[in-house]
């Protein structure tokens, strides 16, 4: 018999180790700080955050593979390759910033959001979020997608005394777990077809399944897909997304937007193109209507917010990320009928970065305004050039980023990509459905837009722009400026090799 | 016609291009000692003016050192990759085609600078505006220098935004309204036309326009070529305007402030027929081919019925806004454009960018003519100016007899030189011989006469005669738009009206005279066009 003793590469899954160790650590810490010293905890999170982002770096140079079968080493759970690595990436740095922003937010929450809970389950979800890319097994993809969900209900529902964000946690948490229960009945039909967990095995065997199974293995693959298009928040299942955003803390409904979708489409993108190839058939159409439906009921629920309504701000941004969630599934969908899946894959994974970038920085915007405005409305935001031009020059630039329109360069370059993967793979009514899209999508980023340099109602308030808000804020429109002008940067995983 | 060494004309073009945008962000900084000015909105203002003249100092010698021997070559090329994953070069040129409109929109956008420093925008700070007049003028360069389709579509978009803000912060009534009719039909207009550039950039391999011309729609198969000259021809002709996407137009004009109609009417619209010429003709002939005859249709149509509308405006009792007519007389010259582009011969599409150059030349001069009117008098309602006078007339007199005398606002009498530079601009927009709308018009008809083999002549005949039945409307609402605000008598106590200044007449004598020389002196211009033309329409540019 041989030795069931593994040998773990440390170093490829330091990034969500590092994180959970520090999640740990935060929560010991938390025992043992006094109240006065709580806001400590923060900064541990932020640099443990920053060092699991550097942990990134050594292992640019190889793909790296660990808990493989100890009979084929060549069948692994654990893989950090470039398509691992970009998501980690966008999933440390857009925790990163989402924990520059939990700063102020707990600061300004005094005391009514727990700190030592609240960075642990953090933490902790990032963890989940950052294992969940280079998971290759059905049954690691799960755990993660689990670990990654888990603490997030309960952030969601943190704030104390707080109705609707109970409410809120409560809803997200039921149609979540129903989401997770029916992937795993899927994972289940698929294990049953073809005997394997590990993603590449499945690919293989499900080809040649017996006849008798076929039912079970189509109807495994559908179930699959239906938990993880949840977690993109796609259409019919983004109904909890708006009320969520506004019963969270403003950072946590950052952190959903933008690593909560990741989270989703990482698991789309692994069950489709990695582990079910062949069955192009049935999930390409299915994705494409997903993709059309989800923009369309995302961007025409966001152009029906009324900028006077309390925390319009906030739903705004819920029902738009939902718009976007769309435009992410697109390339997915193409990925089926193109030759090369991997081009189409890398229009999303492009599309991500940019995403994640310039609405955590609309967020850090939001939560800059939300100080003095707790109500946060749209209607708040005017005049916002009178009391602080840079932060609403920069604003306007997320905004313009988001609609894909110059100055925000590095958006539209990210829209032409997943055009040209619609195009590419022929799915001309997509790409249609898309420009029209875009267009609905313009209304109302414009319009807020607009909005931020119309002369203010009264006396313009000045906002003090906290540290690491400002932080939050120059890392975002650096990352969104460099890209307007070196798309390249991003773009180029459409051209590379990802798994 | 000076010899200039190719990396000074490289720098020049790409100057050309950064140059606005750079003092776009200077004019938002606060200015630096020593150029305070007077006051810190005149301190920005004459940025402006110095921008915008370095600019077109720039664009003038760009065109003495273009070699006028072989206007069929590109010139001052620059060719770097940007984004390798998406096949994106900036690529950089100029030819013969592009660079009248390189110079007019260098021209235009300084005169509209210098209007704006001495007649500074009713609104918010004029920081702002001087901002976005430069990303305008950036991005409306951009348009006609850069050589790839991706760049052309990002040039494209750029105007929206600040042409957005123009209308919608410095306009007059109904500005939001019109502000966002714009922004969406361009934009709706324009994503589709960024599917088709995909397509046409994915199945030829290149987003590279010289590349797509020299191959001239050899490597795309006919279907092909016909959706995607469906899909750029509808953005290209919600912005040319066609009719019957043309519904935004009039509007935007009627609400934008002078200089944001000038640098519409003159510049804008022009980057539609550009297009149309750059990109389909050239490179997807034959998708092209089976369109012509619908383009040319909706063309003639869109001359008729912008005549229409225009005399419908200017009857009276329409209470037609001056500005609105012009508007709508856009849409017919537009007309002629498109009628002499849809002929798919060397004439036509010669006659088809002589034509976008005097139209903005004229149309620019009509709409800065209009604003000083509506300066003057405070209204552009051809009603309100004649009955003002009018009504001056029979209080002091107490004898007019309305109906027998022609109403009008006696502008001869009371302004003459504006009258006079009105009643010169009207005539030069209808079309008569020796100015500069007269050749443009002529020779799109001409080619119509003859369209290029596989079109149907017969069809085109019939669009030649309505075309030149809208010659003769075009020039019927223009002669009542002179006698209405021209002439009449003058009252006697009517409140006296300033003539040209000497800043006005310092922004407008290029136009006139450049009207004149053009309409004189055709070849000068079609001996830039024709060969690059020649070339285009047989396969590509060296």
């Amino acid at each position: 018999m041989s030795s069931l003793v593994q040998s773990v590469d440390w170093l490829a899954i330091a990034p969500p180790v590092v994180a959970a160790l520090v999640g740990l650590a935060v929560l010991v810490a938390d025992l043992f700080l006094g109240e006065a010293r709580k806001p400590l905890l923060g900064w541990l999170a932020v640099s443990g955050l920053a060092a699991a982002t550097l942990m990134l770096l050594p292992l640019l140079d190889a793909d790296r593979s660990t808990f493989c079968l100890v009979g084929d080493p060549g069948v692994c759970s654990y893989t950090a390759d470039r398509f691992t690595l970009v998501i980690q990436f966008l999933v440390l740095g857009g925790a990163l910033l989402t924990a520059l922003l939990s700063v102020t937010v707990l600061k300004d929450a005094d005391k009514r959001i727990p700190e030592g809970e609240y960075w642990f389950l953090l933490l902790s979800s990032v963890a989940g979020a950052a294992l969940l890319p280079a998971s290759r097994d059905l049954a690691t993809l799960v755990v993660a997608l689990e670990v990654a969900s888990l603490p997030a209900f309960a952030l969601v529902g943190l704030r104390h005394g707080d109705r609707k964000s109970s409410e809120a946690a409560l809803k997200f948490f039921l149609s979540s777990v129903t989401a997770t229960a029916v992937s795993l009945l899927g994972i289940s039909f698929v294990y049953a077809a073809t005997g394997t967990l590990h993603l590449t095995l499945v690919a293989e065997r499900v080809q040649t399944v017996d006849g008798q199974l076929h039912t079970l293995a189509q109807t495994g693959v559908v179930l699959t897909l239906v938990g993880f298009a949840f977690k993109t928040a796609a259409v019919p299942f983004h109904f909890w997304v708006p009320d969520t955003y506004v019963g969270a803390p403003l950072s946590i409904a950052a952190y959903l937007s933008v690593i909560g979708k990741a989270v989703g489409f990482t698991g789309l993108i692994l069950v489709t193109v990695v582990a079910l190839p062949s069955y192009a058939e049935v999930w390409g159409p299915a994705l494409a209507a997903l993709a059309a439906l989800t923009m369309t009921v995302g961007n025409v629920g966001a152009l029906a917010q009324q900028a006077t309504r309390a925390y319009s701000a906030v739903r705004l941004l819920a029902w738009s990320s939902v718009g976007q969630a769309g435009y992410l599934l697109v390339p997915i969908a193409a990925a089926a009928y193109s030759g090369d899946a991997e081009k189409s894959i890398g229009s999303t994974l492009a599309y991500a970065l940019m995403y994640g970038a310039v609405n955590l920085g609309a967020f850090a915007v939001a939560a800059l305004v939300g100080r003095t405005k707790t109500l946060n409305r749209v209607s708040d935001y005017r005049g916002l050039y009178a009391s602080g031009p840079l932060t609403a020059l920069l604003m306007a630039f997320f905004l313009l980023c988001l609609a894909g329109l110059p100055p925000g360069i590095i958006g539209l370059f990210a829209k032409v990509t997943v055009f040209s993967a619609a195009v590419d793979a022929g799915l001309g009514w997509l790409a249609v459905v898309m420009a029209v899209n875009v267009v609905i999508a313009l209304v109302y980023y414009l319009r807020w837009t607009a909005l931020l340099f119309r002369t203010p109602d009264g006396e313009p308030a000045v906002h003090r722009v906290p540290v690491p808000l400002t932080g939050a804020l120059v890392l975002t429109g650096v990352l969104g400026i460099a890209l307007s002008g070196a798309p390249q940067l991003i773009l180029r995983l459409t051209g590379t090799g990802l798994f | 016609m000076i010899d200039i060494s190719e990396s000074v004309m490289q720098f020049l073009l790409a100057f050309l291009l950064v140059g606005p945008l750079l003092g776009a962000a200077a004019a938002l900084l606060p200015a630096p000692p020593g150029l305070r000015g007077r006051s810190p909105d005149q301190a920005v203002l004459r940025h402006g003016v110095t921008v915008t003249g370095a600019v077109l100092v720039a664009a003038i010698v760009l065109a003495l050192g273009f070699d006028h021997d072989q206007p069929s070559k590109m010139q001052a090329t620059t060719d770097i990759s940007w984004i390798p994953a998406l096949d994106v070069r900036i690529h950089l040129g100029t030819d013969g085609i592009s660079l009248p409109l390189l110079v007019l929109t260098a021209l235009l956008t300084f005169l509209s600078a210098l209007h704006t420093y001495f007649k500074p925008p009713a609104g918010p700070s004029p920081k702002a505006f001087v901002a976005l007049l430069l990303v305008l003028e950036s991005g409306t360069l951009a348009a006609f220098a850069v050589l790839d389709l991706i760049l052309f579509f990002l040039a494209f978009e750029m105007v929206l935004i600040p042409m957005y803000f123009l209308i919608a912060r410095w306009g007059g009534e109904g500005r939001a309204e019109a502000a966002w009719k714009f922004v969406l039909y361009t934009l709706l207009g324009s994503v589709v036309m960024l599917l088709g550039l995909l397509l046409i950039g994915i199945k030829a391999g290149t987003f590279d326009m010289v590349a797509l011309a020299t191959d001239n729609g050899r490597s795309l198969t006919v279907s092909v070529q016909i959706i995607a000259v469906l899909a750029i021809g509808i953005g290209l002709a919600v912005k040319t305007p066609m009719w019957p996407l043309h519904s935004w137009l009039p509007d935007a004009h009627t609400a934008a402030p002078t200089v944001g109609s000038v640098l519409l009417a003159g510049v804008l619209l022009k980057m539609g027929t550009y297009g149309f010429v750059r990109i389909l003709l050239p490179a997807a002939p034959d998708g092209f081919r089976t369109f012509a005859p619908y383009l040319a249709a909706f063309a003639v149509v869109g001359i008729i019925y912008g005549s229409l509308a225009c005399l419908a405006l200017a009857k009276e009792g329409a209470k037609g806004d001056l500005k609105r007519l012009i508007a709508y007389s856009s849409v017919g010259h537009m007309g002629f454009v498109l009628l002499g582009i849809a002929t798919m011969t060397p004439t036509g599409v010669n006659g088809a960018l002589f034509a976008n150059i005097a139209h903005g030349l004229i149309t620019g001069l009509l709409f800065f003519l209009v604003g000083a009117l509506k300066d003057r008098t405070g209204t552009v309602d051809l009603d309100a100016l004649s009955r003002l006078s009018s009504g001056l007339r029979s209080a002091t007199s107490g004898s007019a007899v309305p109906g027998r005398l022609p109403a009008g606002a006696a502008l001869y009498g009371r302004a003459p030189r504006l009258g006079g530079l009105l009643a010169f601009a009207a005539v030069a927009s209808l079309g008569l011989p020796g100015l500069a709308g007269f050749w443009g018009e002529m020779l799109a008809l001409f080619g119509a006469f003859d369209p290029a083999a596989g079109l149907s002549r017969p069809a085109f005949l019939v669009f030649m005669s309505i075309g030149a039945f809208g010659t003769l409307l075009t020039a019927a609402y223009l002669l009542v738009v002179v006698r209405r605000v021209c002439m009449g008598a003058p009252p006697e106590q009517a409140p006296a009206l300033t003539d040209v200044r000497g800043h006005e007449f310092a922004a407008w004598t290029p136009l006139v005279v450049l009207t004149v020389v053009t309409g004189l002196w055709p070849g000068a211009l079609i001996g830039l066009t024709d060969p690059a033309v020649q070339q285009l329409l047989t396969g590509g540019t060296r």
